[in-house]
C-alpha cells in the first residue's frame, strides 16, 4: 500500500490550484501531484505514491550509499575473495563447515 | 541513475548477504513493519539466503489487512445506497466484510469505482453534482497526506457532495504496542521507508531507547532491504539500539514538511481499532471538527456493528509477528487468495498472500 515508484519529471503545470507534473517511469508517462515537493524541477526524480510525489530523490545521498556498496565489492575482489567473501579455492557452502573438516 | 535497477544488482546483494553472514553470531528476530517489504522479501527469497539464526517476522504494515471488519461492513452498507458513487483504492475491493466484499456489492449494481489517486475521486465529485461521492480513506502516514489533500481540495472548491470514510492508522504506536506485549519476540525493526519519508525519524528515537531495539529506516528494493537487515544485525551484535537511516536518498530525517503541515490542517490523532490486533490508543487519524461535513461516518452514521472474525484465522498473531502464515491450518487449504478467510490473505501485501504467491510453503 505504501509502495512508491521513482519517476523523472518531464513537465510541470498547474491544475485546480495544485502544482502538477508529467513524469516518466522508465518509458511510461503519467501525471502526478507535486504539491508536496514544491521545490522540484524538470529533470529531477521523485518518488510517487497514489498519484502524489512524496519526495525528491537526493542524488548525492544515493551516490554516497552506492559508493559504499561498490567499495565493499571491490575490497572483496582485491582480497581475492569471491562475491560471497569466500577465498577463490573454497566454495561458499563449505564456508561454515570448513572448521569441522 | 534511474533509481530502480541499481538497487537490484545481484553482485552487490551477494556481498551484503555475505557481510550479514559474517557479522551474525547469535539468533535474532527482526520485524519488517511494512507489507510492501514483506512482499519484496518473499518475492526475492531474501528470507531464504539469510543466516539460519536470523528470523524475519512480518509486521502489521498492511493498511488493507488491518482495516477493521466493521469498517468494511460500513463501507458495504454505504456503497449499496442510492445515488452513491463509492470510490476506493483497488486493493480494498476484495477485502471480505462479515458477509460480502465491495466487488460483490458492485456486481449487485452498486456504483463502486477504483481510483488511482484520491484526486480522481474529487474529480468524480466535481463531475457528478447530483451524486454523493465517498472515498475510502485507508492507509498509513504515507497515504494520509494524499487523502488529506482530497478533503482539503474538496473544501477549497466548496464541493458539498464529497466525503471520506476514514480508517487511517499510524505506525509508531503499533510498533510500541507490539514491543509492550508479553508475547513479543521482536528484537529489531526495519522501519517503513515511505512512512518515514513523510513523518521523519524523530518519533522512533524514544521507542529505540525505551525498548532497547535498533530501528533502521528501510526502502523496498532488494539492496535496500539487505542493507536494512545488515544495519539491524550489526547493532544487535554490538548491543546498540539506535535509529539509522540508510534510505536517505528518499527519506529525509525531518520528513516532508509540506505534507506534515497539511496533515495537521485536516486530521487529528485518535484511538483506532486494528483488525486482528484490537484497539491501540492514539494510533490513527480522524478528520478534525472543521472537516466534519466531509466525514462519511458523521454523514451516514456509524452503526454499532460488532462482528467476529472466522475462528480458524490466526492473522492477528501473524500481524504481531508471533506466528507465520504456514502455521495456520487453513493456509492454502480453506484459505487462498481466491477465497480468503482473513485479511492477510487478501491484499498482495498481506503475509499470507505473499507466502502463497511466491513460496507456497
Ligand atoms: S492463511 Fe488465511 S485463515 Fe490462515 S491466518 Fe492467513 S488469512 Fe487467516
Amino acid at each position: 500500500m505504501c509502495l512508491a515508484i521513482p519517476g523523472k519529471v518531464i513537465e510541470t503545470f498547474e491544475e485546480n490550484g495544485l502544482k502538477m507534473g508529467k513524469l516518466d517511469y522508465a518509458g511510461t508517462t503519467n501525471t502526478a501531484c507535486l504539491a508536496y515537493v514544491p521545490e522540484i524541477k524538470v529533470g529531477q526524480y521523485a518518488v510517487v505514491h497514489a498519484g502524489f510525489a512524496i519526495s525528491v530523490i537526493d542524488e548525492q545521498e544515493a551516490q554516497k550509499t552506492y559508493a559504499l556498496w561498490d567499495e565493499m565489492v571491490e575490497t572483496a575482489a582485491r582480497e581475492g575473495l569471491d562475491i560471497f567473501g569466500v577465498p577463490h579455492n573454497e566454495s561458499h557452502d563449505d564456508k561454515n563447515q570448513t572448521a569441522k573438516k | 541513475m534511474k533509481y530502480l535497477d541499481e538497487y537490484r544488482n545481484p553482485g552487490i546483494a551477494r556481498r551484503i548477504v555475505d557481510e550479514i553472514h559474517q557479522v551474525t553470531t547469535k539468533p535474532w528476530v527482526i520485524m519488517e513493519i511494512c507489507g510492501g517489504q514483506t512482499h519484496s522479501i518473499i518475492k526475492n527469497g531474501i528470507d531464504q539466503i539469510l543466516p539460519k539464526k536470523i528470523e524475519l517476522v512480518h509486521g502489521p504494515g498492511c493498511p488493507v489487512c488491518v482495516t477493521p471488519l466493521e469498517k468494511i461492513d460500513r463501507a458495504l452498507e454505504i456503497a449499496a445506497q442510492e445515488d452513491i458513487i463509492f470510490t476506493s483504492f483497488g486493493d480494498m475491493l476484495r477485502v471480505p466484510g462479515s458477509q460480502k466484499d465491495l466487488f460483490m456489492v458492485k456486481s449487485e449494481g452498486a456504483d463502486v469505482r477504483i481510483v488511482y489517486s484520491p484526486l480522481d475521486a474529487v474529480k468524480i465529485a466535481r463531475e457528478n453534482p447530483d451524486k454523493k461521492i465517498i472515498f475510502f480513506a485507508v492507509g498509513f502516514e504515507t497515504t494520509a497526506p494524499i487523502n488529506a489533500m482530497a478533503a482539503f481540495q474538496a473544501k477549497r472548491e466548496g464541493l458539498k457532495n464529497f466525503s471520506l470514510l476514514v480508517s487511517h492508522v499510524l505506525v509508531p504506536p503499533a510498533m510500541k504496542a507490539l514491543l509492550s506485549s508479553p508475547q513479543n519476540r521482536v528484537q529489531g525493526y526495519l522501519a517503513a521507508g515511505h512512512v518515514c519519508t513523510i513523518m521523519g525519524i524523530e518519533e522512533y528515537k524514544p521507542i529505540a531507547k525505551e525498548f532497547d531495539v535498533p530501528i533502521v529506516v528501510t526502502g523496498f528494493e532488494p539492496l535496500d532491504i539487505l542493507e536494512g537487515i545488515l544495519q539491524v544485525v550489526k547493532q544487535l551484535e554490538n548491543g546498540k539500539a539506535e535509529v539509522l537511516n540508510p534510505y536517505s536518498r528518499v527519506a529525509r530525517n525531518e520528513g516532508n514538511k509540506a505534507a506534515q503541515e497539511l496533515l495537521k490542517k485536516v486530521f487529528k490523532i485518535s484511538d483506532r481499532k486494528w483488525r486482528g490486533i484490537g484497539e491501540i490508543p492514539m494510533s490513527g487519524f480522524e478528520l478534525i471538527d472543521d472537516y466534519a461535513e466531509y466525514d462519511a461516518e458523521k454523514i451516514f452514521g456509524m452503526g454499532n456493528i460488532e462482528v467476529d472474525e472466522p475462528q480458524e484465522c490466526i492473522s492477528g498473531l501473524i500481524l504481531q509477528g508471533i506466528k507465520k502464515p504456514n502455521e495456520c491450518a487453513a493456509f492454502g487449504k480453506s484459505c487462498t487468495p481466491q477465497s480468503p478467510l482473513g485479511a492477510t490473505m487478501v491484499s498482495s501485501e498481506g503475509a499470507c498472500s505473499a507466502y502463497y504467491s511466491y513460496a507456497k510453503r
